[in-house]
């Protein structure tokens, strides 16, 4: 069986199903069902080989002429790609379903047909992207994916905001690209070839290897959004369609990731200080995505934070791993590396169906306003349980899938106390994020959900099952593999036995997969008992309304708000929150109506990107004299270009003895 | 062969100056449809046997360039009800003055190219990159959209003299194609230019940077 044509198959099929919905008219909803069809028949195929090639079926290789001369594409799948293919196909094929229901052809006539358009390309982006040899389709891979992400984020370009984003991504994503180029120009020049293979030990000092290093995190770490380079994501991520948000989210920061890690794979060197700082900006990440998401208030907003969280949780699990490859740690390797790559399954599992379950309720409540949601775990009883799951998941707790991950990084972690104690410190920090990520879970579930219903939120309504189903299948992953992580193992340890080329010892030694599983089945029939329990004893009581607490009139307005159950939090870490306060007017006995307005805009953004950008367009504005929109002036350059090329080859002392 | 191939160019160096001067549109193609007759004449000149494939070559010049082209442009014309190209960016004497500079200039310089040397005589290289520069001018001084097809015309004549150094070299059906290619090119402006004056009322190109986003 060839996997690599099968993969090469599901790439195709994504390809093609976003023209395949354009054969059909505008306002029709029959050939969106074709496409999502062939976009879930490509998944289906790919996920078979990537799970084949995963499970120790050996690496194939394939390479053919491309159209361009003295080119050759080269593709390989071997353990790495097939561990990242695993959840593009599956998080890619279950948002083509969600889209049927949440953004339909004939309720979106102008957009639903391009929104399927670039949503193929984008995975069919992603998937290359993991599986190409040579730099030039890397980065052709990465651009596939880089340009159809704008034209995902900017679909409904009616709205300013939505442009915004667009633009801001736009420009990130090129920059990355930019070092991109740079990095991959070294290598090319260094090893005398496109094709990405490992440096020989020796050939290159370890300067240039940093330097290569350096590109590569900054470069793929915009795409990945480690801070501070994550300042394009919380927008993006918000003001794109949900299912595209949960693709982007769980899936396309990832790919920040490994690129990172196939930079890695051509590095021979491995000094202690890249582990240092990647394990550093992974701590900085994890601690401040949680805190800029506590100040949230826009659902997805919210979420898009704690993508940047999680990104730096995976970084800490990396940097582990590399740090363990520099002090010869095959233990510290093979946690931090598991509980890395476990997490971007697990992140790509959860924060998906999170995303999706906020679309669920954008779809029902038509706002994402958390401070006008409320109650709808009445309304919404299905939405309401997947965000509940998620939202422990993400909180890494016991019985579901974060916990797992996170619990091989903290493992790792304090397997490095003996050597160097100063490490505990980010376990620490691992920790405080757990918290407050639990925190902000309690905010954004128990403002959204519970209460009663707030302005908008009293008309909200379930969604159909082309939404609840592929959040079903999400969450049933994420209980999988929390209470069955002996399943994970063999993948993990293959993956991370091909990725570092070293012997290390057994993932199954260091981990009690059996004690977890047990504890999980343990907890869930525990909770399964308590819920029983408690409806039978309440089942002769009387169901008043919530937080209806004896008062005589109680509103709605009453309620805990997003505001207010972060507030503590935000005025004691003001610094580094900055929230902007608008200054409540209240004057007289009888005061009138007034309002108060708070927003935490993103710091990164506003003190630092926002002001360079300015000064920027100040410094070029001369330059823009050149560019006039008229023809006839571009046609004068090209003309001054061709003279320039002509007095070029003439040789300069002739044209002295001509004229004189 | 020489002797006629160099009144030709002659003839079409001066095309060249009229086409600068001019002011009327209808004269400016009539000179471009002349210039396309005349540039159909040298195929079968330059070639040491002639055969069919020169022949063909010359007819589909002479009937693209010397009547189809032309007359789609003063199609074009009367659907516009332009005569007249009023506010060009450079005056009429000045571009003279200039097309002449630069035939001078290439005449002077064009010795010191490699392919100067070539049995077809020292006025293939000069006419080729004086009617280059006569396009450019056209193209970048003239603000009507029929002017700018003709400059652009012209250029494509340029390249065209250049080619004929190169026939040895490139097939016929490259030629033939870039020829297919120009047509194809004109008609499409032809159209545009009948859609610029309804969307505009005028033919006046520096209108379009009103569609800059």
């Amino acid at each position: 069986m060839n996997w690599l044509a099968l993969v090469f198959i599901g790439v195709i099929a994504f390809a093609l199903s976003g023209p395949a919905g354009m054969l059909g008219s505008r306002s029709g909803n029959g050939w969106q069902w074709v496409s999502a069809g062939i976009a879930v028949g490509g998944g289906v195929c790919g996920l078979v080989a990537a799970c084949a090639v995963l499970f120790g079926y050996p690496a194939e290789t394939l390479s053919f002429a491309a159209a361009a001369p003295a080119m050759t594409v080269n593709l390989r799948i071997g353990p790495l790609s097939a561990f990242f293919l695993i959840p593009i196909f599956t998080i890619g094929s279950l948002s083509s379903v969600y889209g049927l229901g949440y953004w339909q052809q004939s309720r979106h006539p102008r957009t639903g047909r391009k929104l399927r358009l670039w949503y193929g390309v984008l995975i069919a982006g992603m998937a290359m992207l993991t599986l190409c040899q040579n730099s030039i389709d890397f980065l052709v891979a990465w651009e596939m994916m880089a340009i159809s992400t704008f034209f995902l984020i900017v679909t409904e370009d009616q709205k300013p905001a939505a442009r915004q984003a667009a633009w801001v991504y736009l420009v990130a994503t090129h920059l990355g690209t930019l070092l991109l180029l740079a990095l991959f120009a070294i290598l090319r020049v260094i090893s005398g070839s496109f094709l990405l293979r490992p440096l020989p030990p020796g050939q290159v000092g370890i300067g240039l290897q940093t330097v290569i290093f350096l590109l590569a995190t900054v470069g793929f770490g915009l795409k990945a959004g480690i801070v501070p380079l994550h300042f394009w994501l919380p927008e993006a991520h918000a003001n794109a369609p949900s299912h595209v948000s949960a693709t982007l989210s769980g899936v396309a920061l990832k790919m920040g990731i490994f690129g990172i890690l196939r930079v890695l794979t051509l590095l021979p060197a491995r000094p202690p200080a890249w582990g240092i700082l990647l394990l550093s900006l992974g701590a900085a990440s994890a601690f401040l995505g949680v805190l800029w998401a506590m100040a949230q208030h826009d659902l997805k907003r919210l979420l898009a934070y704690h993508s940047v969280e999680n990104i730096g949780i995976i970084l800490m699990g990396l940097g582990l791993a590399l740090l363990g490859e520099a002090e010869h740690q095959p233990v510290w390797i093979i946690l931090g590396m598991a509980g890395c790559l476990l997490h971007v399954w697990n992140h790509g599992l959860f924060k998906s169906l999170l995303f999706l379950s906020a679309g669920s309720v954008i779809h029902g409540a038509g706002t994402r306003d958390i401070n006008c949601l409320g109650g709808l775990a009445k309304s919404m009883k299905i939405t309401a349980a997947f965000f509940l799951l998620g939202s422990l998941a993400i909180c890494g707790l016991p019985p579901l899938n974060g916990f797992v991950s996170e619990l091989f990084i903290y493992l790792g972690l304090f397997h490095t106390m003996a050597k160097l104690p100063i490490l505990s410190l980010t376990a620490a920090v691992l920790a405080m994020v757990g918290a407050l990520a639990a925190a902000c879970f309690t905010k954004a579930y128990g403002v959204v959900f519970l209460g009663t219903a707030r302005r908008v939120s009293h008309r909200a309504h379930e969604s159909g099952p082309t939404l609840w189903i592929p959040m079903g299948i999400l969450a049933a992953a994420c209980v999988l593999i929390g209470v069955a992580p002996g399943l994970v193992l063999t993948p993990l340890q293959h993956v991370t036995a091909a990725w570092s080329g070293q012997t290390l010892p057994a993932l199954g030694s260091l981990v009690p997969a059996g004690m977890i599983s047990i504890l999980g089945a343990g907890l869930i029939a525990a909770i399964g008992l308590g819920v029983a329990l408690q409806r039978y004893a309440l089942r002769r009581s009387r169901i008043d309304s919530t937080w209806a607490c004896g008062y005589i009139a109680p509103s709605s307005r009453m309620q805990y708000t997003a505001s207010s159950l972060a507030q503590m939090l935000l005025t004691a870490l003001g610094p580094l929150l900055r929230p902007r306060r608008d200054k409540l007017q209240i004057s007289g006995l009888f005061a009138g109506p007034s309002q108060l307005h708070t927003q935490v805009s993103d710091p990164v953004l506003k003190d630092a990107v926002e002001p360079v950008w300015r000064r920027l367009r100040f410094m070029l504005a001369g330059g823009q004299g050149f560019q006039k929109g008229s023809i006839q002036n571009y046609i004068f350059y090209m003309l001054l270009i061709l003279l320039a090329l002509l007095a070029f080859t003439l040789p300069l002392t002739m044209l002295w003895k001509l004229l004189f | 062969m020489i002797m006629i191939l160099n009144a030709i160019l002659v003839l079409v160096i001066l095309i060249n100056l009229f086409a600068l001067g001019t002011s009327r549109m209808k004269a400016l193609i009539h000179a471009a449809a002349l210039q396309g007759v005349l540039l159909g004449l040298l195929p079968p000149l330059v070639v040491k046997d002639v055969g069919t494939l020169p022949l063909l070559m010359a007819a589909v010049t002479i009937v693209l360039k010397g009547i189809l082209i032309p007359n789609m442009l003063l199609k074009a014309l009367r659907d516009a009800q332009v005569k007249r190209e009023v506010e060009p960016l450079i005056g009429f004497m000045p571009s003279i003055l200039l097309g002449a500079a630069a035939t001078a200039m290439a005449l002077a310089l064009a010795g010191q190219l490699a392919p100067a040397h070539s049995p077809l005589g020292l006025l293939v290289i000069p006419t080729s990159i004086s009617m280059l520069f006569t396009g450019f001018l056209l193209l970048t001084t003239r603000v009507k959209a029929v002017t700018q097809v003709i400059g652009f015309l012209l250029l494509e004549n340029g390249i065209f003299v250049f080619g004929l150094l190169l026939l040895s070299a490139i097939p016929y059906l490259v030629e033939l194609g870039v020829l297919l290619d120009l047509f194809v090119g004109i008609f499409v402006i032809s159209i545009i230019i009948h859609h610029i004056n309804r969307a505009f009322a005028s033919q006046d190109t520096r209108r379009l940077s009103s569609l800059k986003g």
